[in-house]
């Protein structure tokens, strides 16, 4: 078994904005061209051109509909480890190749002690840990751990591949643990979420939840105004009588 | 304890910075190398197009690149066309093959050639090609994607959706997207309404599906497909009715004031009434007389009817076209069943594009000047902005449709204001552009260039490209009275047209990345059956050469006879010219280039460079110089610097001149392609501030654009609410001038030409039998580019096959259930597929991801593929050709103006499959066997190399 640092000196993470996010699998294939040659190197496929192809991806997008009727949305959700405070994912390491970095928070698989046991993939609820067949390792989100303190990258892109890559700007990353950062103001503005708090396992990682719509009822600014009040039973067949009043007003407009 | 991790590793040995083409967005890319291979894309974060961001199928460009569907080597059909029975020659062989057919053709009868081009972004050099060639037959593939949006939007406004204009993503706050799948334009468009939405702006989503984009929006309207026209009428009504109109914007920009010749019977009957000089007239309140109603200081009427001096009567424009959107058929209530938008919603949307058009304006501190010299102190906008694309353009009413949007955005006073919708230059041009095609009778001779354009823009009949019979001289039959203003042609007729002599046979078919062979066509087993027809008498093939060009190993190539393996993106030389389709933004105009940043390791050339070797064999004008040696030496980057289409005027307008100072005009910069590279491969010019928003009518920018070349003249552009080369084409339909159309073309011409918009059931509805109730459309997904990532090993883990899509609530009432296999049938037969059931769909209508479904063994797949077993394409499904006309002839498919391939049209039913037949798709064609010797892998590990310092 493996034991988690008593604290973590960051809590780096992800804030996702599923308000914005379109489902458009940005995020998910930057993450695999980043990593296939990054730290998790190589991210395997499986019949590439065949029958069933597979592989291994540490971002995976998913597209819900949520709600009934009227109320109903389609939503987005991408999924990648959470980096949680009190994972159990590396609790129940055997060989300590799971662990959660002291300086950062970010939870990390060793390739070198990894014995592909995947007892770490079952005891996370969030489907986030990848095993890689052709490896033999469990795989998962590093944070890019390779690009944001990499000295060779600008150090404006110094942020993990799939933030990088999101064109609606719905994925944001920083030190969640630190409440001035501008994700965690952010997260404090949104109302941002844990996922499935109740597990207890404290995710790191916060989803912005969908903004109310705008209009449909409720929004003051959307009232109808006094032209609007015209009721349309004033077309005749022909619909002259409405004619006659637009031309008279552009008439007396143009006039000015 | 922790183990210590690398966290700052090299990259990459070298980056080199150029524009993806995983789709057509023409995003600027980081290309990370590493050992000599691809190890990283990303955005370029300067790049004016994506500005650092990339969409997936971007990121993906490495498995494009190292795809197994890749072709080696040219290719020489030996067995029967279709077998893919072939043999690799080598380029010499094949170059002189295809130069010894084209001689040929080119000495007798240049339109017995048909060259066709894909997804090309080189439309440029493959349509001068074509003109010096010879042959009016030449487009590209826009007759099936977006002809509808560009004619409606050219001859409207001088402008057009797609990518030829946008939002304005920093001031609207309200956006109406209409008919937008999920991918064009890519990342532009996420960007906006990311954008937008984290402002507070709202966003309406009108489309019959609600997912990517849709899903995101503040409101969903999920309209019934081929209705948005309808809808937009009603908008329209509203704005009329509750007198939420601008009316100076009108009369500044606009021809509402022009009169019309009200003169039933009378060949001018539906003119604008003109001067002596030819000026339109407007009755001027001020002086009550008739003037020239182009003069800026006119106080012009917009209703009443006025005496000419002929006698005749005329109206103004506004008034004619108020009247017929205030009549009862767009009242909202009267709308409602036929869109199933309720009317409430009508009404609220329209009362809510009122408020934020009238009463929150967008000002900007920004002193501009109009072309009269007027001097203004701000620029004041209506943030009101409009987008649309497929939904509306693959109608048979599309162009109507497309028309009136524009009309409704122009009533609002929200093109290129702040907040609106703005050009992005070289547009605006005239309205519209100042563009005839060429290809009438007289006009092709053997080895003798065309003379002009294939593509252009009609004013009236005698623009047309028809004999005095009416028959078309186009083998597409584009300008034809099937289609008169098919300004991008009708590729989607080629193959169909050829193979039955209609209106002629052909002798080569020559065609450049464009997948006619399966999902770029409509009817694809009517499209196989006349690829592989022979005469009987001859036993020759009825369409007797077919050149294919394409760098991957598409269902097409199979039909080919002589196969040219083009270069991927990363191996070739582009260039995205101002000629063609640029980059540009709003606030400037911009082009791009591609150079070859890997090697390619196979015997393949870059197709342009190919065009510019056969023009040299052909001896084609231009193409060779004076002693006959080919001109462009180089090959396709020698064409980029130094080919001149007018003195001064090449494919790339920065920096030219000899010091490469120059935009726009100046004469050939040896170092132009390295200056380009220096700056990440594009050119960026920004306008001054006061050149930046009503650039129709703003003399800084009118001014600039005719002395850059983009303009023909520095006068304004005059929004066509009334359309008169509409009526020109009506009143030739009703027997006026010189040039008629055959009696049987008539009454088509005569409803269709209408010079004001109206909203029309498109043509599958008015035919359609009762037992067929649902609309069947398709949507791109956004990680798939057509056909082209199904070979991705990592797109295709994404999307690699496709489900039927349809409403809970009909699938229940018909006994189907989440997972089912269906039949979907139309007139022209039936497909099998699986359902997934959701709820953000119209009720009456089914949709599919558009593309996946592919023939098995195609693109070096494995032959049991879910792609060829589950996937499935609607295309068979469509018929390419209307029902017959009384007298047998069939018109095809598509809008009766432009020719737009009609694919949204579609109509089916749907009923559950037995038991036995669940599980797999239908039909399935003979699997193709692959052109290549290429194994491909069973696995990959792409990378590993990277890091453990081996060759990958």
């Amino acid at each position: 078994m493996t034991t988690l640092p008593e604290q973590t000196q960051k809590k780096l993470g992800l804030v996702i904005d599923l308000d914005i996010c379109v489902g458009c699998q940005a995020c998910a294939v930057s993450c695999k061209e980043w990593n296939t040659g990054g730290y998790s190197a190589p991210l395997t496929d499986q019949e590439p051109y065949g029958a069933d192809p597979s592989g291994a991806w540490l971002n995976r997008i998913h597209a819900y509909e949520v709600g009934d009727g009227s109320t109903s949305r389609t939503l987005h959700f991408p999924r990648s480890c959470l980096h949680c405070e009190e994972p159990d994912c590396v609790t129940v390491c055997p060989t300590g190749a799971s662990y959660k970095r002291e300086e950062d928070g970010i939870v990390l698989v060793n390739p070198d002690t990894c014995i592909g046991c995947k007892l770490c993939s079952w005891a996370c609820p969030y489907g986030a840990r990848e095993y890689d067949v052709d490896d033999g390792v469990m795989k998962k989100c590093t944070l890019c751990v390779d690009r944001i303190y990499n000295d060779n990258i600008a150090e404006e892109e110094r942020i993990p591949a799939c933030v990088r890559a999101c064109p609606t700007g719905a994925r944001h990353f920083g030190d969640i643990g630190n409440p001035e950062s501008a994700v965690s103001k952010l997260v404090a503005e949104r109302d941002g979420q844990d996922l499935l708090p109740e597990f207890g396992y404290k995710p790191v990682n916060k989803y912005l939840p969908p903004r109310s719509r705008k209009n449909i009822a409720g929004d003051e600014s959307m009232t109808p105004t006094a032209s609007e009040k015209v009721s349309s039973d004033t077309i005749s067949a022909d619909g002259h009588a409405l004619s006659d009043r637009l031309f008279a007003w552009a008439d007396r407009y143009l006039s000015r | 304890m922790q183990p210590k991790v690398d966290t700052s590793a090299p990259v990459s040995d070298e980056v080199k910075t150029t524009t993806c083409y995983m789709c057509a967005c023409r995003c600027g890319i980081r290309v990370h190398l590493k050992n000599g291979k691809v190890r990283y894309i990303e955005g370029n974060p300067d790049h004016p197009v994506n500005k650092g961001v990339l969409c997936g199928k971007g990121s993906a460009g490495i498995m494009q690149q190292y795809s197994p569907a890749r072709l080696q080597a040219p290719l020489r059909r030996v067995g029967p066309r279709g077998s893919g029975e072939f043999e690799e020659i080598t380029w010499e062989e094949a170059l002189e093959t295809a130069t010894g057919w084209l001689r040929d053709v080119r000495e007798k009868d240049p339109s017995k050639l048909a060259f066709f081009t894909g997804r090309d972004q080189s439309q440029s050099l493959t349509g001068w090609w074509a003109m010096q060639f010879g042959t009016p037959n030449f487009a590209a593939h826009g007759g099936f994607c977006s002809v509808n949006m560009a004619a409606a939007g050219l001859y409207t406004f001088g402008g057009a959706f797609w990518e030829f204009g946008d939002p304005d993503w920093e001031h609207t706050r309200y956006f109406m997207m209409f008919g937008v799948a999920e991918d064009h334009a890519s990342n532009p468009i996420k960007t906006g309404i990311g954008k937008l939405k984290t402002r507070g702006a709202k966003f309406v989503a009108v489309n019959p599906v609600r997912t990517g984009y849709g899903a995101i929006a503040d409101e969903w309207v999920g309209i019934k497909p081929g209705t948005d026209g309808l809808f937009v009428g009603a908008l329209i009504h509203e704005m009329f009715r509750t007198q939420s109109i601008d009316l100076d914007y009108l009369v500044r920009y606009t021809n509402a004031s022009w009169l019309v010749i009200d003169d039933e019977g009378s060949p001018e009957h539906g003119l604008f009434a003109r001067d002596g000089d030819g000026h339109p007239l407007a009755f001027d309140k001020t002086s009550k007389t008739l003037v020239n109603a182009k003069l800026p200081e006119i106080t012009p009427a917009l209703s009443g009817s006025f005496k000419l001096e002929s006698g005749q009567i005329a109206v103004p424009v506004f008034e004619l076209l108020a009247r017929r959107f205030l009549s009862a058929s767009y009242a909202p209530e009267n709308v409602a069943d036929e869109t199933s938008v309720p009317a409430e919603d009508i009404v609220r949307i329209a009362a809510e594009i009122s408020e934020i058009a009238f009463s929150n304006e967008v000002v900007l501190d920004v002193p501009w000047t109009d072309w009269t010299g007027r001097k203004h102190d701000q620029m004041i906008g209506r943030p009101i902005s409009m987008h649309a694309m497929r939904g509306i353009s693959a109608h048979s009413n599309g162009f109507h449709t497309c028309r009136l949007i524009h009309i409704l955005q122009i009533l609002l006073g929200s093109i290129d204001c702040p907040g609106g919708f703005r050009y992005k230059p070289p547009y605006p041009k005239q309205t519209p552009p100042d563009l005839r095609p060429f290809g009438k009778p007289g006009q092709v001779h053997p080895s003798t260039p065309l003379g002009g354009p294939h593509l252009g823009f009609p004013m009236g009949p005698d623009d047309l490209l028809v004999d005095n019979d009416g028959t078309p001289q186009r083998i597409d039959k584009a300008f034809s009275w099937d289609a008169p203003f098919s300004s991008h042609g009708l590729m989607h007729m080629v193959i169909n047209n050829a193979a039955t002599s209609d209106p002629y046979p052909i002798d080569v078919l020559f065609m450049y990345m464009a997948n006619m062979a399966w999902n770029s066509s409509m009817n694809v087993p009517g499209t196989l059956d006349h690829l592989t027809a022979k005469d009987p008498d001859t036993g020759e093939y009825k369409i007797p050469k077919i050149i294919y060009a394409d760098a991957y190993a598409s269902e097409t190539v199979h039909y080919a006879d002589l196969v040219l393996p083009d270069t991927t993106y990363l191996e070739r030389w582009d260039c995205i010219s101002l000629l063609d389709r640029p980059i540009s933004e709003a606030d400037g105009p911009a082009d791009s280039i591609r150079y070859p940043v890997v090697e390619p390791d196979r015997d393949v050339r870059a197709f342009q460079t190919v065009l510019l070797d056969l023009g040299a064999r052909l001896q084609l004008p231009g193409f060779v110089n004076d002693e006959g040696a080919p001109k462009y030496p180089g090959g396709y980057p020698d064409y980029i610097v130094n080919h001149e289409r007018k003195a001064g005027i090449g494919p790339l307008a920065g920096w030219r001149g000899e010091d490469g100072d120059a935009f726009g005009v100046g004469s050939p910069n040896p170092q132009q392609l390295e200056k380009y590279i220096e700056n990440g491969g594009f050119h960026l010019h920004e306008f001054d501030p006061e050149q930046r928003y009503f650039k129709h009518a703003n003399k800084a920018y009118l001014e600039w654009a005719f002395a850059k070349g983009f303009r023909t003249s520095d006068t304004p552009i005059i929004f066509q609410l009334y359309l008169e080369p509409m009526q020109r084409i009506r009143l030739a339909a009703e027997g006026f001038g010189n040039n008629v159309p055959p009696a049987e073309h008539r009454e088509r011409l005569r409803t269709y030409f209408d010079p004001l918009p109206f909203w029309y059931r498109p043509f599958e509805d008015q035919h359609n039998e009762t037992e067929f109730r649902f609309h069947a459309i398709t949507q791109r997904p956004m990680a798939m580019y057509h056909s082209w990532g199904s070979q991705n090993a990592w797109l295709r883990q994404i999307h690699a096959d496709n489900r039927l899509y349809m409403s809970r609530e009909r699938a229940h009432d018909l006994g189907i259930e989440d997972d089912d296999w269906v039949w979907i049938s139309s007139p022209l037969g039936r497909v099998k597929a699986q359902v997934r059931l959701m709820l953000g769909v119209n009720r009456d209508t089914v949709w599919t991801w558009n593309a996946i479904g592919k023939r098995s063994g195609a693109w070096n797949l494995a032959e049991d593929a879910p792609e060829s077993q589950r996937g499935f394409l609607l295309n068979h499904l469509i018929s390419e050709l209307l029902p017959q006309r009384p007298d047998g002839y069939r018109y095809s498919n598509s809008d009766p103006i432009t020719g737009q391939a009609a694919w949204y049209d579609l109509k089916v039913s749907i009923e559950r499959a037995s038991d036995a037949e669940q599980g797999l798709t239908s039909p399935r064609f003979e699997p193709l066997s692959s052109p290549t010797s290429i194994e491909p892998a069973e696995r990959l590990a792409y990378g590993a190399g990277f890091v453990r310092n081996s060759s990958n």
